[in-house]
């Protein structure tokens, strides 16, 4: 049965080749690689601005060259021609080369700075400071790991968003979606809050604070360090921390409720513009198991319930005791934050009991952790919970969510788990607007009566392993929480049947089965 | 509790498996010599093109046949012994059943051309062909494939994607022609056409010419024209698969001939499916309907009867779907080739020669009949309900949007479709007043 698998390389075979536009594109893109790798073995540019803008111009202009070779003698359609095939998109020896490279990447970025040219305390060397002159450039101050991290990170975003967009030429929804996320990265995540950071001086100072970075995603966005500079920074600063909460506790359920978590997820966010563009070529090697969806529902729910108490234990810890200094005491928070909670629960038991099903379980022991948590921050003193003190709490989450699971794993391994990892598995923002996309939004994908032939390419190039055609085949809409509207399988359906919605017609219909296939007059359902 | 064999497990069968499960206890065996699991038979060519692997056209997940207690059996099933209730297998071994539901399938068609059992020559509708279709088309070139339907387009792409060369030979004057009017099938041709395959119309195969070894070389067309290939794919339809039923007392036509509760003419024997042919159909379409969607619905019917709620056969009004290259299509109640006499027609086309619109509608009373579609996703349930309450086509050409499956965002027509109709019609009434 696997022998169309393995006879792949004879002449008349599947195309794993590559154009001579392609090779020209390969050449030019490597060369400013190269330039970076030079300057990562200390090699000393003398001219570093010229040689980083020649660096970064080639690998762009090699990328997109790469995609007009694929792309660009094409129709509009579907180009998934050979994508089991090659080594690159197969898991083949090009996806593990990609793979541990990128991996190593994460690894010194994120514990050997000094790798890459990070120098306290004087001069960069290396890399970073190849990069010294575009960030003095913007924000005026030397490059930082981060910054080096961040260019490469928008540029990514922008040449693979190239690409993606001529792949996807006839599909104007992926092609806004697209222009969306190239938006937010180079605005939004990259040249505002260098912008921003221009503005401060010895009198004022705000935080590095990317607007779009909302909580639990941006994990430390309430730290008393951050608080603190927010609050001394004024009415700005006030505002921003006020902009803070409002993302999470208002702005985002209400355009959740309105076009379901796709509005952050594929449109906004950063972590899924990378997703989206780079990791587009690898969408298809999610796993779609029943078994990895059980892993996942615990593994993301329970990175919920660990930011959720991390955060709390940090804010707990630096707020006062005495009611008479200010009003919001630890006391007063902790038991905010149970009531809210409780309130929450209370009303999903109530309303949305039927859809819950078998998660209710996840859900009781979740809520369960966190008022335990809170209970024992209540009653063990000063900035503590049970052994753990909260900042290492927070350094620990830092250290495991923040950059091996986001970083190292979720995109380092991008060639071989997938391009969604993170925001599958790992991501607590995604969770929360996963809970609210499916009890409480007008978003679904619904399917077109009974056309669906179960071809599964749907399931296939789902990024977030979701088994589409299992509802497609039923006449089901699918309603999941994990899903993050990207369209791809709307796109991919070679009978039109499915179709990213949001207008009226929740309610009942939104979970309706249609058992009996569209069509079918014979059948009167009484089961 | 009653032992259920169904021989079968494409999209039939199995629905049909899926649906007594559903309402019964009984006993279920699920009998292939095709492949252990079911697969969809319409993604085979997304294997062949890199999109899939196998693994990923089977439906369902390998534990769901175990834990819905459907017992699969894979093998093949030689004999039918009525009279004492026993499928024969090949090996020797045998089942007894208490109901059978056949649901074998079909076979392409050959048509007695000489030269038609050479190598490099075939059809393409089972797991077993896509395997030797690329054993087949290893170091080719050229590939001719004959038969200008939905099989014969799947293949094209298929090739092409290798950067094989293809000539396709098509008996009528335009593709797919004994289904689609000349306009949608020229819209088509054109389209074939700009991914750059050799369409021949009014092209039919003469004989098959070997080379040394017993390999196609080339083929001769009616006309005496001889085309070099290293490949034929025959794509002429297909035909019941029920060689087997031979020497059994089954009752067989072309296919199993069966009444409108798909009882054959032995008791306690059903046939669904593309090997199911009615002694009459009891819409009046064809007697034969080897069509996924169908399949579907008789498996969901047949359940029905076998479970103790004795059903008919009643599809609601028609529909069907395909994808040639780029372009989708769907249609949604009847449109003929050929216009009938009671029937007029409205038909939209983009500038761009990629999407187009007929609607047929009756003279007299303006109600419509049928909607042809292409590169436009139309959503299935307004249209279907439309074409059942014979909306008047005024009211259908005012309320198109309503019936928009396009994605978000995508450019809709609608506006234009509505002026064209609008002036087309004040141009006929000026006419005739």
């Amino acid at each position: 049965m696997s022998r169309i698998d393995r006879d792949i390389s004879l002449t008349g075979g599947p195309p794993t080749t590559i154009n001579a536009t392609q090779k020209t594109a390969t050449f030019i893109g490597l060369f400013g690689v190269f330039i970076l790798v030079l300057a990562g073995f200390n090699v000393n540019f003398p001219n570093k601005l010229i040689w980083l803008t020649t660096s970064l111009v080639s690998i762009s202009a090699g990328i997109i060259l790469f995609a007009f070779g694929a792309y660009a003698h094409k129709q509009e359609g579907i180009k998934n021609d050979g994508v089991w095939f090659k080594s690159i998109t197969n898991r083949g020896f090009l996806a593990w080369v990609l793979g541990i490279v990128f991996t190593g990447f994460y690894v010194v970025l994120y514990f050997f700075p000094q790798y890459l040219g990070l120098v306290k305390d004087g001069a960069n060397t290396g890399v970073i400071a190849l990069f010294d002159p575009l960030s003095s450039a913007l924000s005026g101050n030397a490059a930082s790991q981060w910054f080096v991290y961040g260019t490469l990170y928008t540029v990514a975003i922008l040449v693979f968003g190239v690409k993606f967009i001529w792949k996807y030429k006839g599909n104007r929804y992926e092609r806004l979606r697209t222009f969306s996320v190239m938006f937010f990265q180079l605005g939004f995540a990259f040249i505002i809050p260098e912008l921003m950071a221009r503005l401060n001086s010895d009198s004022f100072s705000l935080p590095y604070y990317d607007l779009k970075n909302i909580w639990p995603l941006n994990y430390y966005n309430f730290e008393q360090y951050r608080v603190d500079e927010f609050i001394s920074a004024g009415n700005i600063g006030l505002a921003l921390l006020i902009f803070g909460v409002a993302s999470i506790f208002i702005i985002t359920p209400i355009l959740t409720y309105k076009y379901g978590k796709r509005w952050y997820c594929s449109w906004v966010c950063g972590c899924g513009g990378l997703a989206e563009t780079a990791g587009d070529s690898f969408r298809h090697l999610s796993d779609k198991s029943s078994f990895a969806w059980k892993v996942e529902r615990w593994v993301v729910h329970s990175v919920v319930v660990f930011v959720t108490v991390m955060t709390t234990a940090v804010i707990a810890s630096y707020l006062g005791n005495e009611p008479s200094k200010y009003w919001l005491t630890k006391d007063v928070f902790l038991i905010g934050v149970a009531t809210l909670l409780s309130v929450l629960f209370l009303l999903l038991w109530v309303f949305k009991r039927n859809e819950l099903k078998k998660d209710a379980k996840i859900g009781a022991i979740a809520y369960l952790v966190i008022i335990l948590s809170l209970i024992g921050m209540h009653y063990l003193n000063g900035s503590s919970l049970f052994i753990f003190q909260a900042e290492s709490l927070r350094s620990f989450y830092g250290f495991l969510i923040g950059a091996i699971f986001s970083g190292v794993i979720g995109t380092g391994f991008y060639p071989i788990f997938g391009n969604r990892v993170w925001c599958r598995f790992g991501c607590p923002m995604a969770a929360i607007l996963g809970m609210q996309q499916r009890f409480f939004s007008k978003f679904r994908i619904t399917t077109n009566g009974g056309q669906c032939i179960s071809c599964g390419n749907c399931s296939t190039y789902c990024e977030m392993g979701i088994d589409v055609k299992y509802y497609a085949q039923k006449g089901q809409n699918i309603v999941r929480s994990s899903c993050v509207g990207c369209g791809i399988c709307s796109a991919v359906c070679p009978r039109g049947v499915l179709k990213l919605e949001n207008g009226d017609d929740t309610g009942a219909s939104r979970y309706q089965e249609n058992p009996i296939t569209f069509g079918n007059d014979g059948v009167k359902l009484n089961f | 509790m009653k032992h259920i064999a169904i021989i079968g497990n494409g999209i039939s069968g199995v629905t049909a498996a899926r649906h007594i499960r559903k309402l019964s206890k009984n006993r279920i065996t699920l009998i292939s010599a095709e492949t252990e699991h079911f697969f969809s038979r319409t993604a085979l060519m997304y294997v062949y093109m890199g999109h899939m692997k196998y693994e990923h056209i089977k439906p369902y997940e390998d534990s769901f046949w175990e834990k819905n207690q459907i017992n699969l059996k894979f093998g093949r099933v030689n004999h039918v012994d009525v009279e004492h209730k026993k499928l024969l297998f090949e090996n020797n071994e045998s089942i007894a059943y208490d109901d059978l539901i056949i649901a074998c399938g079909s076979k392409p068609n050959k048509f007695g051309w000489k030269g038609q059992d050479l190598a490099g020559v075939q059809g393409l509708y089972s797991w077993q062909d896509l395997e030797l279709m690329e054993e087949n088309t290893k170091n080719v070139n050229n590939a001719v494939i004959i038969g200008g339907g939905l099989i014969g387009i799947e293949m094209a792409e298929m090739l092409l994607s290798r950067g094989i060369g293809v000539t396709f030979l098509v008996r009528e004057r335009g593709f797919w022609g004994n289904v689609l009017p000349s306009e949608e099938a020229s819209l088509i041709s054109k389209h074939i056409q700009s991914h750059h395959v050799d369409l021949r119309f009014e092209s039919e195969l003469e004989e098959v010419i070997p080379d040394e070894n017993a390999r196609v070389r080339a083929i001769k067309t009616k006309a005496g024209e001889e085309i070099e290939c290293q490949f034929l794919g025959i794509t002429a339809g297909v035909s019941p698969n029920i060689g087997f039923l031979e020497n059994s007392a089954i009752a067989t036509g072309r296919g199993v001939l069966i009444n409108n509760f798909f009882e054959t003419n032995q008791a306690n024997v059903y046939a669904i499916g593309d090997c199911a042919e009615f002694h009459k159909h009891p819409t009046g379409r064809r007697n034969i309907e080897q069509v996924w969607y169908t399949g579907k619905i008789m498996g969901e019917t047949v359940a029905q009867t076998i479970c103790g709620k004795k059903t008919a056969y009643q599809p609601g009004v028609w529909f069907n779907s395909a994808k040639f290259f780029d372009i989708e299509y769907q249609t949604y109640g009847w449109v003929w080739p050929q216009t009938k006499e009671n029937e007029a027609v409205f038909y939209w086309e983009h500038s761009n020669g990629r999407k187009s619109l007929k609607i047929v509608y009756d003279k007299s009373n303006y109600a419509i009949l049928g909607v042809n579609v292409f590169g436009i996703r139309l959503r299935h349930k307004v249209v279907a309900q439309w074409i059942k309450q014979r909306t008047n086509i005024h009211y259908v050409i005012q309320h198109l949007n309503q019936a928009n499956f396009d994605p978000e965002f995508y450019k809709q027509h609608w506006k234009e479709i509505e002026e064209q109709f609008t002036e087309t019609n004040s141009a006929k009434n000026s006419i005739t007043t």
